[in-house]
């Protein structure tokens, strides 16, 4: 049975946003939206799964407002969601240093970062909000950068030529998730939120076309329960570690998307995957993840590898006409601030041309000699500091002293499960908000967006239209265990898990992980070709059926099992990550993340193409409702069913990106 | 599989009290009645080290000074009235330090009941010596007024009046010299930590005046232990006879 | 390298536990120390055996999942995140003891997972600014001065790993209370809270049964951000402070 086909369905396209003037459609939406008395939002209950920017953000907020919240979060607490681990900024239209900064600025460099791949009126949007979030931030206690003034500072970032950056050292991805995680505590407390924390999404439950409830795992027990409401968020992440390695936490997973994408979510450009350009290069087989050093580096580092193929002299040993400063060579206006997409793959291909450095070849310099000349080392160290000792202590090397050496890892997912601008799925009353939907990055995210999106979506869009829903929803029938669609849904929980302890093969849950990440980054990483999708497409089905012949999961289901979680985590990667390869490959152009080496400009760049392919890839799971365990892939005969949304461009149009 | 049917709260571990913002129930407060009870016996210690070394100065001076702590406060207070007075205080004092203290230890020894099967050395040190210290500190209170101030265990023919005759008695025994000593070690180990950390519990400490008041506490303890080990020296070597 | 592990096991919170002997070889000074139970859980999953259970997420010394006591120190001999110690800080041949946090307030779960929910608590009682989403004034309308801010940050970096517990004779929580109580107090947004904050705080930190703190110091010498032990004088400033306070009115 292979996956390499697909069939095109209905194209879909939004209904919510309305017409008018893009400055004033989300005033309009939020006018148009049905509202919820205040005293009948106590007899709602929402589910939230996940705590990171998006879901503790909407799980404070909806309590706030008065509705019954139920948070899940697989972690021992709501407060370590990976969002905590950005590092580098937040963007917001505050135009503070009066460099000629809007919301239409913001708005424009988001669409064009994106590669012209995603939606205008949700781009513009999170450009209006992004003002507000900074307001509501630091009235929480936020300790953004400030000026000896007492006002915030703020930085420019990768791909952009303003100083709208707001951030807090190298840690303001853990500042900003820290005053959601305490406005959800305030709620907690107040007993509007029922938190669950260590346990962890396993399906959803669809009863009459409608997202009721979750089924999900007790981490501790081993315990499933069923949880009901009347509408599921997933504010559950992105699906990187489908690569094995990547910057994601070790535990952030695609079981809540993927799940709902089989109950009927469609999921849209799930090859849009974010390759960063300066993380720590690994160091051998043993490496479990990767670490990203924030991108704000590039704003003083500069990039460079040897002109010679196969230098190994050290780096002070190599004089300044025998290195190639790339990126100020190739993009002299941007230079080292071009685009994420665009710095990585700069690298692979001075690597790929053997002029990479370190071990392996599979890195390039980033240099603050420069800077530490301009600036003092005194300078550096207040603005970076933090940095170094990260980079000092995975690599035991001084970046004081010799030039950090860097390699693009598997960052961000643009890509996620399809949604309305009310942040809608497919299915009604299945929202997902944050990087677990597809958006307002498009193709490419630009820096310092993505905690951006997660808190506007979890603070002021999402509290906004599920309130229309909702309204429209007044009564919901309650669902009990005992409905025939909750029945099946759990059987095919339980028979899942059983079936993975059964198995008791020969080998472990992270030896096909790796080997997944291994075809993944090889054939659907920073360039792809015809050629290597259709051999991925051939491999995963194969090491699909390897896993469910040679698993070995340890231990029972019914406690603190580990192996197990990860094992049940690996089922849905191997099945996402078809999908995966199968939207690279009907996707015949380049954008953005997405580089088909078939597709570029006689210079190696990536080649748009406008006329065939402006349109988000929602793909629809055929037969969607799932199928009995143990039969693993697509129901027979079935192909994914591909569904257009075309995008139009009234505001920003599209022209080749150029950053030279 | 464990199936659970219901939806429902997790059943997360209940807190071992009901939370109160009661000023003794706190472990805040139970440390500043300690702070604040240990700052008064270290003022009447400093007081009492000065009044020691007018030993050096002969019988005279030093009964005289004996007979003053009586009269203190003459004639606005009757006779050893005073006197009363800084016994009450300082009873209080020792009852209030010793009981915070006892509560504090018990209910620190209960949060952490498992220790650790790799022990590091010093992990505790200023702990333990602070409990151990405060006890061998409590059992030398009650000696030393046991023997020079009713004269209950004195050695040598007590007589209420005459405190140099006594002082020299006591420093003329062997044991005498020896629990004096080590308890007066104890002092200055005790007031060393324990000035250093009432500053903290009563928030004076911060970053800036951190050296300071390390250096106060070090001042402290070593005058203080100086100033009365001085006494015993002095009886044993003959300066004070 | 080689090495001699000596873990602790517990199958379950109920469970008695005790420590297990293993060996590991062929381990890169490369490999972060959580790494190396990777390598060794490998093994325990082929021969069949229970692997080791651990916290652990980010990886990157941020999430404050990781928690491991190593040869008696939280987090190991440096002073970082047990998934920032890399087997370097080690030598061939090493016996290694790996334990769990040890508290009261911190129950053992598995092997070396606690349950660190009594921090949650303490934040829930008190540790937030009531600021409802929307009801925000504009970011600049309230200055705060550079001195301020960073004294606040440095307070707000606690990444709730617990170490300070752990390391603490006492198994004392003033340290993680005292950075929450100082990065809010110290900032405009948080006064108009800052009493009920404290008071609220502590009282949650005593009902949970941490212990009580005797200034041994232990605790920001495990703390792999930093967060000074004076942090714990100015808490103790603003609780005394507090019930002046709440005494008057």
């Amino acid at each position: 049975m292979t996956f390499t086909d697909y069939t095109v369905g209905e194209p879909i396209a939004d209904t919510k946003a309305p017409a008018g003037p893009i400055a004033e459609r989300w005033d309009t939406r939020r006018f148009q939206a049905k509202l919820v008395n205040p005293a009948n939002r106590r007899g709602h209950r929402i589910i939230v799964v996940g705590t990171g920017l998006a879901g503790g953000s909407a799980g404070a907020t909806l309590a706030e407002q008065g509705y019954q919240v139920v948070q899940f979060c697989y972690q021992d607490s709501p407060r370590r969601a990976h969002s905590i681990a950005a590092q580098g900024g937040i963007n917001a239209a505050k135009n503070y240093r009066n460099d000629g900064d809007s919301v239409h600025r913001l708005f424009y460099d988001t669409v064009k970062g994106g590669d012209f791949r995603a939606r205008e009126s949700n781009v513009h949007r999170l450009a209006q909000i992004s003002v507000e979030i900074i307001d509501q931030c630091v009235a929480q206690g936020v300790p953004f950068a400030r000026e000896y003034g007492g006002l915030l500072d703020t930085r420019s970032f990768g791909g952009v030529q303003v100083s709208r950056t707001f951030y807090a050292r190298g840690q303001t991805g853990q500042q900003l998730l820290l005053g959601a995680y305490q406005a959800l505590s305030r709620q907690i407390a107040a007993g509007n939120v029922e938190m669950h924390p260590r346990t962890e999404m396993l399906d959803l439950i669809v009863v009459d076309g409608r997202a009721r409830g979750i089924v999900a795992r007790d981490l501790v027990t081993g315990r499933i329960s069923t949880h009901y409401a009347d509408a599921v968020v997933l504010a559950t992440g992105g699906y990187g570690n489908v690569f094995y390695l990547s910057t994601n936490a070790m535990n952030s997973n695609a079981t809540a998307v993927w799940r709902a994408h089989r109950r009927g979510a469609w999921f849209a450009n799930p090859c849009f995957t974010q390759i960063h350009p300066t993380c720590i290069p690994r160091t051998g087989d043993h490496q479990s993840k990767l670490t990203l050093m924030s991108e704000s580096l590039r704003n003083d580092g500069r990039i460079w590898v040897p002109k010679a193929k196969g230098d190994t002299r050290p780096a002070d040993e190599i004089p300044e006409d025998e290195r190639d400063y790339y990126l100020e060579r190739i993009y002299p206006s941007f230079g080292n601030l071009v685009p994420r997409d665009i710095a990585s793959r700069a690298a692979k291909n001075v690597c790929d041309e053997g002029r990479g450095v370190g071990p392996g070849g599979q890195g390039v310099y980033l240099d603050f000699a420069d800077a530490i000349r301009r600036m003092g080392r005194a300078k550096v160290e207040e603005k970076y500091g933090n940095l170094f000792d990260m980079y000092e202590r995975i690599t035991a090397e001084n970046p004081y002293e010799v030039p950090m050496r860097i390699y693009p890892a598997v960052h961000y997912t643009m890509g996620g499960l399809w949604v309305d601008y009310d942040l809608q799925t497919t299915v009604p009353g299945l929202f997902a908000i944050g990087e677990a939907n597809f958006s307002d990055h498009g193709a490419n995210r630009l820096g310092a967006s993505a905690l951006m999106q997660g808190l506007a979506d979890g603070y002021f869009v999402l509290p906004a239209t599920i309130n229309d829903y909702l309204a429209r929803h007044p009564h919901s029938d309650p669902v009990t265990d005992d409905h025939p669609a909750v029945r099946e849904v759990l059987a095919e929980t339980e028979d899942r898990l059983h079936l993975l302890l059964a198995v008791d093969g020969d080998r472990t849950p992270d030896s096909f992980h790796r080997e997944l990440g291994e075809v993944m980054w090889e054939f659907c990483g920073m360039a792809r070709t015809e050629a290597g999708l259709r051999k991925a497409l051939r491999r995963i089905p194969e090491i699909r059926e390897e896993f469910w012949r040679r698993i070995k999961v340890p231990g029972t289901g019914e406690e603190f099992n580990q192996s197990l979680e990860k094992a049940n985590r690996i089922v849905d990667y191997l099945e996402l990550a078809e999908l995966m390869c199968l939207d690279a490959l009907h996707r015949e152009e380049s954008c953005g993340g997405h580089f088909r080496e078939e597709s570029q400009t006689p210079d190696g760049e990536a080649a748009r193409r406008d006329e065939e392919f402006s349109y988000a890839a929602a793909w629809e799971f055929p037969g969607s409702g799932g199928r009995p365990p143990g039969e693993h892939g697509t129901p027979d005969g079935a192909a994914p069913v591909l569904h257009r949304e075309a995008l139009t461009f009234e505001y920003v149009h599209p022209t080749q990106r150029s950053y030279a | 599989m464990a199936l659970a049917t219901k939806s429902g709260r997790n059943t997360a571990r209940p807190p071992a009290a009901a939370p109160t913002r009661g000023f003794w129930a706190s472990t805040i407060g139970k440390k500043t009645v300690m702070a604040a009870s240990g700052l008064i016996m270290l003022a009447y210690l400093v007081a009492h080290v000065t009044g020691n070394l007018k030993v050096f100065f002969g019988p005279e001076e030093f009964n005289g000074y004996g007979h003053w702590l009586r009269v203190m406060g003459a004639p606005v207070l009757h006779h050893q009235w005073g006197l009363w007075i800084a016994r009450i205080v300082l009873l209080t004092a020792v009852v209030a330090h010793a009981v915070s203290a006892y509560q504090l230890s018990r209910r620190d020894i209960k949060a952490r009941p498992t220790a650790y099967v790799h022990r590091r050395k010093g992990a505790s040190y200023a702990t333990r010596t602070m409990r151990w210290g405060g006890v061998v500190l409590g059992l030398f209170i009650v000696w030393h007024v046991l023997d020079l101030t009713t004269g209950t265990v004195h050695a040598g023919g007590f007589e209420e009046g005459r405190p140099y005759q006594n002082v020299i008695d006591t420093f003329s025994t062997w044991y005498g010299n020896v629990i004096y000593i080590v308890a007066m070690l104890a002092v200055g180990l005790h007031v060393r930590h324990g000035f250093w950390s009432a500053a903290q519990t009563l928030g004076i400490g911060n970053a800036r005046r951190e050296r300071a008041l390390t250096f106060l506490a070090n001042a402290l303890a070593l005058v203080l232990t100086a100033g009365f080990i001085a006494v015993p020296v002095g009886v044993m070597t003959g300066v004070v006879s | 390298m080689r090495l001699n592990l000596r873990v602790w096991r517990q199958k379950n919170g109920d469970a008695e536990g005790a420590m297990a002997t293993y060996r590991v070889d062929g381990i890169s000074p490369d490999m972060s120390f959580l790494e190396m139970l990777d390598t060794l859980n490998e093994e325990l999953i082929l021969r069949g055996e229970d692997p080791v259970a651990f916290d652990h997420d980010c990886r990157e010394g941020i999430c404050g999942a990781c928690s491991l006591v190593i040869n008696g120190d939280a987090h190991g001999p440096e002073r970082t995140t047990s998934c920032q110690l890399h087997m370097r800080s080690f030598r061939d041949g090493d016996t290694i003891d790996v334990e769990p946090w040890r508290a009261a307030a911190f129950p053992v779960v598995k092997d070396l997972v606690v349950d660190r929910s009594a921090f949650d608590r303490i934040i829930q009682a008190g540790g937030y600014v009531s600021v409802p989403t929307g009801s925000a004034p504009e970011a600049h309308a309230t200055p705060v001065p550079k001195a301020d801010a960073d004294h606040a940050f440095e307070h707000a970096e606690c990444i709730g790993c617990g170490a300070c517990v752990a390391a603490c004779p006492n198994g004392s929580a003033m340290l993680f209370t005292s950075a929450k109580v100082n990065h809010l107090g110290v900032l405009p947004q948080g006064a108009p809270e800052r009493e009920s904050r404290v008071l609220d705080m502590v009282a949650q930190m005593d009902a949970e049964g941490f212990g009580g703190c005797t200034l041994t110091g232990e605790c920001a010498t495990a703390c792999p951000k930093g967060i000074p032990l004076p942090s714990i004088a100015a808490m103790n400033k603003e609780w005394l402070r507090a019930r002046r306070k709440a005494g008057r009115s």
